[in-house]
């Protein structure tokens, strides 16, 4: 192997499985109660045992984030190019696109609930919280066009629509992308957060309702057990992402461009 | 401003019937925030002839250049072209191409939004390609190029749709010496071959002497023209011209119209 992928990828995974280690260690030799911190053992266990609910919550979260990620996908591009092509509705909406942005999504996430059933909350929520960087990202990237291209399809003559499609969003792409991977991330968040705001139970509970469920009832080994389903899901959400985007961009932008040494 | 020729063996006429494809006649153009960019230039750009505009920066040569590609339009006087919409090509300082496409479908862009299709650009783009220097290169992407290539495409681009006159504003500043002298013999050679129509915008008096038929020196605050100076020698020339006594002579004659341009209070002498 060489130092280069030693240090790529072998040197991080063993940096965890340590960490695993240290952790299993501490726990079994100051003989730790699983209420106070359950080991990674008991924790995959414990996962392993209740999968049947915390697989179906699994799922109950991510079809949520996803349909939120791809309203907000659309949303927020096909926004932006309305604000690319009129700068009038520009002006009109961005007082309101700024509020709905700073206003902290945990502080609407009640009043959500009191309009919506509890399920369409959670969606919107997420949706909302996706949607702005998609939105913010796409619109600076119709705008960030090379000055010297624009004159080109001016001198020839180019229709606005063709001006759009050839030029303004193959030059958006990138940005387009990168508002992408800040909305998939934040699209699980706001998933979880309206989710806990909620508390909705039953059949169509998330990963967040198995989270809160476990600490009224101290069952701290299943808390960490959707924990970890959290954080995979978040990781599979960000490399699936990134991947379009290498896959896209690759041939010609700098940001996937590797570099000689 | 004529010259007795001594050293030059033929001295054709300007340029064969040398006729008007364009003349700016008292045009000034004067931007939103007061700047006066020109006044008063009129200027003649003929059929086949290879037209330099020099001068420092800031008069108002690449805004000529923006006024007859009609990216801008004429504050004061007009434009007279023999030819209705005539076709235009324009090389930037920077290559300006899409990164996102290849050098084929760079080149294509013009010509597609003309409405011809990739098949039937195809010929055209390839020959085009090839009088450039980058035939086989069709399928690269910009950034797999050098600066010198980019150019290439560039102009490969801007020659695609044959247009009537080709508008260049300092194509070749941001490129090393020995790629810039490359260049500039093969668009002599390029333009001979087409014959075409070039106004070439330029800060350098030697490049200007070596490729022109013809040298317009512009002077600042107001742009406006103050010199024209012949060049004779038949186009294209050799490593050999830089040598002779006309090239001497035409560089000296234009860098002392250049620097009378730049002197503090300079009106602009007659300098015909």
């Amino acid at each position: 192997m060489s130092r280069e992928k030693f240090l790529r990828y072998a040197l991080p995974a063993l940096a965890l499985i340590f960490a695993l280690f240290a952790w299993e260690a501490t726990v079994r030799i100051n003989d730790i109660q699983p209420v106070i911190l359950p080991s990674p053992s008991l924790i995959l266990a414990t996962l392993i045992k209740d999968w049947r609910t915390l697989g179906a919550s699994l799922v109950v979260t991510l079809t949520l984030t996803l349909e939120a990620l791809i309203a907000a996908t659309i949303g927020g591009s096909l926004l932006a190019l309305v604000f690319a092509q009129f700068k009038v509705v520009e002006r009109v909406f961005f007082p309101f696109a700024v509020i709905m942005q700073v206003t902290p999504v945990v502080s609407i996430a009640p009043l959500l609930l009191v309009y919506l059933s509890s399920g369409a909350a959670v969606l919107v929520c997420s949706f909302l919280v996706a949607f702005f960087p998609i939105l913010s990202n796409t619109a600076l990237g119709l705008s960030s066009v090379d000055h010297n291209l624009l004159d080109l399809f001016q001198l020839y003559r180019a229709p606005r629509y063709r001006q759009l499609l050839w030029l303004r969003i193959p030059s958006a792409l990138p940005y387009f992308l990168g508002g992408l991977r800040i909305g998939g991330g934040l699209a699980l968040i706001g998933a979880i957060v309206a989710e806990i705001a909620a508390g909705s139970a039953g059949q169509g509970a998330g990963l967040a309702f198995r989270i809160v469920e476990s600490g009224y009832r101290l069952n701290i080994p299943r808390m960490f057990a959707a924990l970890l389903l959290i954080a995979v899901a978040g990781i599979s959400i960000f490399l699936a992402l990134s991947a379009l985007s290498y896959f896209l961009l690759h041939r010609w932008h700098d940001s996937a461009r590797t570099r000689e040494q | 401003m004529t010259f007795a020729n001594p050293d030059w063996k033929e001295t054709p006429a300007a340029s064969p019937s040398p006729s008007r494809l364009a003349r700016l006649e008292g045009v000034g153009k004067t931007f939103a925030n007061g700047t006066v960019a020109l006044t008063g230039v009129n200027l003649e750009v003929r059929r086949g002839e290879f037209l330099s505009l020099l001068g420092p920066s800031g008069c108002g040569k690449s805004t000529i250049l923006r006024l007859l590609s009609g990216l801008t339009k004429v504050t004061a006087g007009w434009i007279n072209w023999a030819e209705k919409d005539p076709e235009l090509g324009f090389v930037f300082q920077e290559p300006t191409l899409m990164p996102w496409a290849n050098v084929f479908d760079n080149v294509w862009l013009p010509l597609r939004l003309k409405g011809l299709s990739r098949a039937a650009a195809r010929p055209q783009i390839e020959e085009v390609l090839a009088k450039v220097g980058l035939a086989g290169f069709s399928k690269a992407y910009p950034r797999e190029l050098s600066g010198g290539m980019k150019m290439r495409v560039s102009i490969a681009r801007a020659l695609a749709t044959r247009p009537a006159i080709l508008l260049m504003d300092e194509p070749f500043a941001a490129l090393d010496e020995i790629t810039r002298t490359k260049l500039n013999d093969d668009l002599v050679a390029l333009k001979c071959e087409l014959d075409a129509t070039v106004v070439f915008v330029t800060h350098s008096v030697y490049e200007s002497v070596y490729l022109s038929d013809r040298i317009v020196v512009m002077a600042p605050r107001p742009g406006r023209i103050v010199a024209e100076i012949l060049v004779t020698a038949p186009l294209p020339r050799d490593e050999d011209y830089r040598l002779c006594a006309e090239y001497a002579e035409r560089c000296r004659a234009t860098s002392a119209a250049l620097h009378e341009a730049m002197a503090p209070g300079a009106n602009g002498s007659a300098h015909k």
